[in-house]
Parts: C-alpha cells; structure tokens; sequence
C-alpha cells in the first residue's frame, strides 16, 4: 500500500532528524499532541515557526547591518527565536541561538556575525527538512482521506 | 439555571508568543481544561475586570455568559508587563487574589523563581512546558474552589448584601449591577489579539 511506504519514508525522515541533532524530545511532545481531533496540529506549529523564525532572521540581518549595533534589540530577537525553536524542538537552532546571546552580551560584532551566519544555515537545513516532512504528512493524509470515500 | 452536567474547570492563559499561545492551549485542551489565550498581562487583567483606565470597552457580543477563571497560566518574559507584574496585581485585588496563578519561563534562573512564588505563584514551570506539567494544575485549581467555597460561606455567614466584593467568580447576576467593576465577558476558546 502506498500510504504505508510514505509513512516509512516519513518516520525515516524524523528519525534521521532526532538522530542528527535537528530535533530533540521537545518535538515529540509535539507530535503526542497530534491525534484524530487534531491532525493539523504538527503542520500548524511546524509552519508558523517557520513564518516566525524568517521574519526575526531578516530582523537580524538588518540590525547587524548597522554601523552601530543596538544589541539589546539584537538579543531580543535571539531570545524570541531561541524561545520559539525550543517550543518546537528545533534543537541545533536553539543551541545556535544560545551561542548567538553570549555573543551579544559581549558586544561581540563579528561574534554575532558569525552566530548570525550559524543560526540561519541550522535554520535553513531544518525547514528543508521540514518542508519534506509535510509533504509526505499531506501526501499521507490524501489517501486516507481517499481511503474513507 | 442550567447547569452543565461535567464542569470544565477554566483556564487563562497568557503569553506574548502566538506560537507558544497554540502549544500551551493544546496541552491545555488535551488535557480537558476550557481555554482562554490572551497575548499580554493587560488583556488579561481586561478579561479578569481590572484595568487600569476606566474606560469600559466589551470586546465580545452581549449574549455571551460571564465564565469563571480558575487558574491563571502566563509567560514571565513579556513586554510591558511581565508576568511578574501581572502576578502582583492579581494578589493585590481582593477580587482576583485567590486564582491560582502559574508562571512560565524558559529562563531557569532561581532568584526570579523565588520572587514569583514569595509574591504567591503556585508554581513555576520551565519552558517547554510538557503534557505532564498539566498534572500538576489540578491541585492549585481545587485550593482555589475551596478559598472560594469558605469564602462564599462566610459571606453568607454574615448575610452581606454586595457579595461582589471578595468573590473571585465572575457570575452573570440580573439585577445586581456593580458600579465599580467592568463585567468582563469570556467564551470558552476565545483568543483575544
């Protein structure tokens, strides 16, 4: 059946993300929340965290583009994102953003530039991954919807 | 009156973070508690009938029942009011004083965990919060009903006429108006932007 091999191919994916670090158990609470009342729940938290991470890394990128660094406006930000990828699991960008608020407590320009250039790439390779894990949950969810008509 | 046949106990909810207002009102509702989410403590004190000017704006229709609240759950880090400050206020009205309130933080930092439950905050959870935190509200919210109870008895003890004065209970009365105090009006589920 080919909604059994897409959900291997899905639990092969999420695996592979626990395994590498890109998710923690934070992300399985998540997916405990997720049942047939709910069955969007995951996607719903997945995609906003998504819309919100990329609204605050262009923020960041424009403040740290300043001649002059406001850098408790700077850790506001971390700390919103940190907060946010913690809710949702995203561990390696939550470590990153950790680094990132030391940095920025130190006043450390290039320190943030760089954790800047750390968090968007954890970033960027988790929504990839992302990406593809609601792909195959909608694809998933097409035949059994199929399956119940 | 009606009453429903099981009562759900009633859960505010506060924080400044929408995705983190979804998670905590999930966990809340999974664990059958009705849920109410504002995103700041001056909404909250809004729907808890505190504010600070005293300019009355219903924010939902007139048809809608008073409900109660029984526990109060909010983020320490906001803007403008934390959730420490919202915490002081509550224990500072004599109306609100006795609803449970827990705080929330992704921050473990003790002298701030002291603080808010020196102030009288039941509990303190570390952000994330998980499904198994959600445990360990049941108890404050009984505490709660039962302040509430004795309180209701010795006001009945002493035959007072305005019993509006120490009762946490924000209950739909026909003629009993209270001049001082807003009426706030909540639903079940209802997220206030």
């Amino acid at each position: 059946m080919a909604a059994t091999a897409l959900k291997e191919q899905l639990n092969g994916l999420v695996n592979s993300m626990f395994a590498e670090g890109l998710l923690d158990e934070q992300f399985q609470q998540l997916q405990m929340l997720q049942d047939g009342s709910n069955p969007g729940f995951v996607a719903e938290v997945v995609t906003l965290f998504c819309e919100d991470s990329e609204r605050i890394l262009t923020e960041l990128t424009k403040l740290m583009d300043q001649a002059l660094v406001d850098y408790s406006k700077v850790d506001a930000y971390v700390h919103q994102l940190k907060g946010s990828s913690s809710s949702v699991g995203a561990q390696n960008v939550k470590l990153a953003c950790i680094q990132f608020r030391q940095f920025c407590e130190e006043n450390n320009k290039e320190g943030c530039v760089r954790a800047l250039n750390v968090v968007k790439h954890e970033y960027y390779r988790l929504r990839s991954k992302f990406e593809t894990m609601l792909q195959l949950e909608s694809r998933i969810q097409a035949y059994e919807n199929k399956q119940q008509n | 009156m009606a009453v429903a046949t099981e009562t759900q106990f009633h859960v505010l909810a506060v924080d400044d973070s929408l995705l983190d207002r979804m998670l905590i009102e999930r966990l809340l509702k999974t664990s059958s508690y009705q849920v109410t989410t504002v995103d700041s403590g001056s909404k909250a004190l809004q729907i808890l009938g505190l504010q600070d000017d005293q300019t009355n704006s219903p924010f939902v229709s007139s048809d809608q029942h008073d409900v109660e609240v029984n526990l109060i759950i909010t983020d320490y880090c906001m803007p403008e009011m934390t959730g420490y400050d919202l915490l002081k206020k509550i224990k500072e009205s004599s109306s609100l004083k006795d609803i449970p309130v827990v705080i929330m933080s992704s921050e473990n930092v003790p002298s701030r965990i002291n603080r808010c439950l020196e102030e009288g905050a039941e509990e303190f959870f570390l952000k994330p919060v998980q499904l198994s935190d959600m445990n360990r509200l049941k108890p404050h919210i009984l505490k709660g009903k039962y302040k509430e109870q004795h309180q209701q008895q010795v006001l009945q003890d002493d035959s007072i006429t305005s019993s509006n004065k120490n009762s946490n209970k924000r209950k739909a009365m026909d003629d009993e108006i209270s001049p001082e105090m807003t009426r706030p009006r909540l639903t079940s589920s209802l997220t206030v932007l």
